[in-house]
């Protein structure tokens, strides 16, 4: 498999995995405006999945689509983050996970609308329009919820504390980046960590949130070592064209 | 002041309502005319968003890509309608919160419909085609209802309706071209759904408490009966065409009356569904319920927050 194609599937199976989640939450939401919101992000998020999925079937060339490559891969192919296959949980986790994850996707479509590649440097522009809106989103749900009440509070501090560990992950970089940076494709992942920590900073001092205290970090999704949540999540996903194989929907 | 009696008010509202002028929030109503409509438009506010949940229930497995999109769209349409919907009912006066409040408790009633289960993907196709289909009989006559605010959320509501029917005979007309076992799918959903959906348009005229008033004020437009046939004779072809059979021996063409004529439906089962006996009754009110209570803390939260703005704006 080409650098290109990994590097393809990992930002791919990121919007896939938590599209997936968010769309466990339909009719189950807080209150109806919200629920109508984390519907509209799982939408944009398994669109820009869709798009990048198309790509990575046609770079491939092998006659697979791009559904051949959202739903029949094995778990240990999909090379999304931790930090996106986690339970939806209280509505706090849901916003929390989304925040980080916002707050991570903003500067890297903001860098990868740079790529020399013009597909992805047209599916980054279509989807940084997106995120801008879930970023803001979930970040004013971040603050509306550390700044609301005790108990609310202490709900996204919870959820911080648990996710803090996975967001490391996000940043995660090998020679598959190594080449795509150096072909002018790929991003350097290091060089957005200081606008993503400008960014946490001011949303946490806006919700009086602290920082975990804790240093250690989980990671593997990118190589396709999951956690255990994953496989059930495809179990769903994977249901219809593992019972029913090779046939049009 | 000129002391104005009930019956002159009555005559007056009355003879707005025959001369077609819409029935706005501030004017006049009589009670019953409100009541009716909170019933009315609670009632179809509540379907809109219990209805989220038996096509909900195939988000996470929908079998590709483009399907799953377009079924998160759907439903997400239908959370919109029950939006407006909810906002045409809170210019009646009556809140938001006491109407889920009544769900819950199994005061306010929703479409029976939804006590059903969706046990297939060729489900998704039977409730978008038949019962998004069976509802948009009832809603294109109600664009024209005499309430205002209610006739005003139709229009919008139909036009995302009509896209939702289509989507679901597209997935039908795709399965009945596919494998054997998608052809039985697709007719396994037709029995199961073909009578339920006809039971959407509510008990027969003969047997309709509320159908009288209900045209006298021309918030209904036509009966039961008459829309129940409607969506019959336009159904009938779009099944034959596709090649599922209608689960129903004594449906036939009827040449004189220019209908076609259907078998007994069973009032027993839709008495019994209405009455909280269907097959997940239980389960969406739990859901529901649900939703509401693990919402709480975020609403009160959502409040106190935009309280404490509002203080350190005033300081």
């Amino acid at each position: 498999m080409s650098a290109l194609n990994t590097y393809i599937l990992r930002i791919a199976d990121d919007s896939l995995i938590l599209g997936q989640r968010l769309s466990e939450l339909c009719g189950h939401g807080p209150a109806i405006e919200e629920d109508i919101a984390l519907t509209n992000v799982a939408l944009d998020l398994i669109g820009q999945a869709t798009s990048l999925y198309e790509y990575a079937a046609e770079i491939q060339n092998g006659g697979k689509t791009s559904d051949d490559l959202a739903f029949l891969r094995l778990e240990h192919q999909y090379l999304n983050t931790l930090l996106v296959e986690q339970p939806n949980g209280d509505f706090g986790m849901t916003i929390v996970r989304q925040w980080l994850f916002d707050t991570f996707r903003l500067p890297f479509y903001e860098a990868l609308q740079q790529s020399k590649d013009a597909q992805i440097a047209g599916i980054a522009e279509k989807a940084l329009k997106e995120t801008r809106y879930h970023w803001r989103h979930s970040s004013e749900w971040v603050i509306r919820l550390g700044d609301g009440t005790e108990e609310s509070h202490y709900r996204v501090q919870e959820a911080l504390n648990f996710l803090y560990k996975y967001v490391d992950e996000l940043f995660y970089m090998d020679d598959i980046d190594k080449e795509m940076i150096e072909k002018g494709i790929g991003v350097d992942l290091e060089s957005l960590r200081p606008a993503f920590n400008e960014r946490l900073k001011h949303v946490l001092e806006a919700s009086t949130l602290s920082m975990p205290a804790y240093e250690w970090k989980l990671k593997g999704g990118r190589v396709g070592r999951h956690t255990e949540h994953l496989g059930h999540i495809l179990t769903e996903l994977q249901y219809m064209q593992r019972a029913y194989p090779n046939l049009q929907w | 002041m000129k002391e104005v009696n009930l019956t002159e008010l009555e005559a007056a509202f009355q003879a707005k309502i025959d001369s077609e002028v819409r029935i706005e929030p501030k004017d006049w109503m009589p009670e019953r005319y409100r009541k009716t409509l909170i019933r009315q438009i609670s009632q179809h506010a509540h379907s809109e968003i219990v209805g989220m949940l038996p096509e909900g229930n195939w988000i996470t497995r929908a079998p590709n890509l483009r399907r799953k999109q377009v079924l998160l769209a759907k439903v997400q349409d239908e959370g919109g309608h029950g939006q407006y919907l909810y906002s045409a009912m809170e210019t009646l006066g009556h809140s938001r919160q006491q109407s889920m409040d009544d769900l819950i408790s199994g005061k306010a009633k929703y479409s029976s419909i939804f006590n059903y289960p969706t046990l297939t993907w060729a489900d998704i196709g039977a409730v978008g085609w038949l019962v998004d289909g069976a509802a948009i009989m009832n809603q294109v006559a109600l664009c024209r209802t005499s309430y205002g605010p209610y006739a005003r959320a139709m229009v919008r509501i139909c036009k995302e309706e009509s896209f939702h029917q289509r989507q679901g005979f597209e997935i039908m007309c795709v399965l009945m071209k596919g494998s054997e076992e998608q052809r039985a799918m697709a007719q396994d959903a037709m029995n199961r759904f073909w009578w339920p959906a006809l039971m959407m348009f509510g008990p027969s005229d003969a047997d309709s408490t509320n159908s009288e008033e209900s045209l006298k004020w021309r918030i209904k437009r036509h009966t039961n009966d008459e829309l129940r046939q409607s969506f019959i004779d336009a159904t009938v072809p779009q099944a034959e065409l596709i090649g599922l059979t209608i689960p129903d021996k004594d449906l036939k063409w009827n040449e004189a009356r220019g209908h076609y004529d259907y078998g007994q439906i069973d009032w027993n089962e839709f008495k019994q569904v209405v009455s909280g006996h269907g097959p997940c009754n239980t389960e969406r009110i739990a859901a529901r319920k649900k939703a509401e209570e693990d919402g709480k803390w975020v609403r009160e939260a959502a409040m106190a927050y935009a309280e404490k703005k509002k203080a350190r704006k005033a300081s």
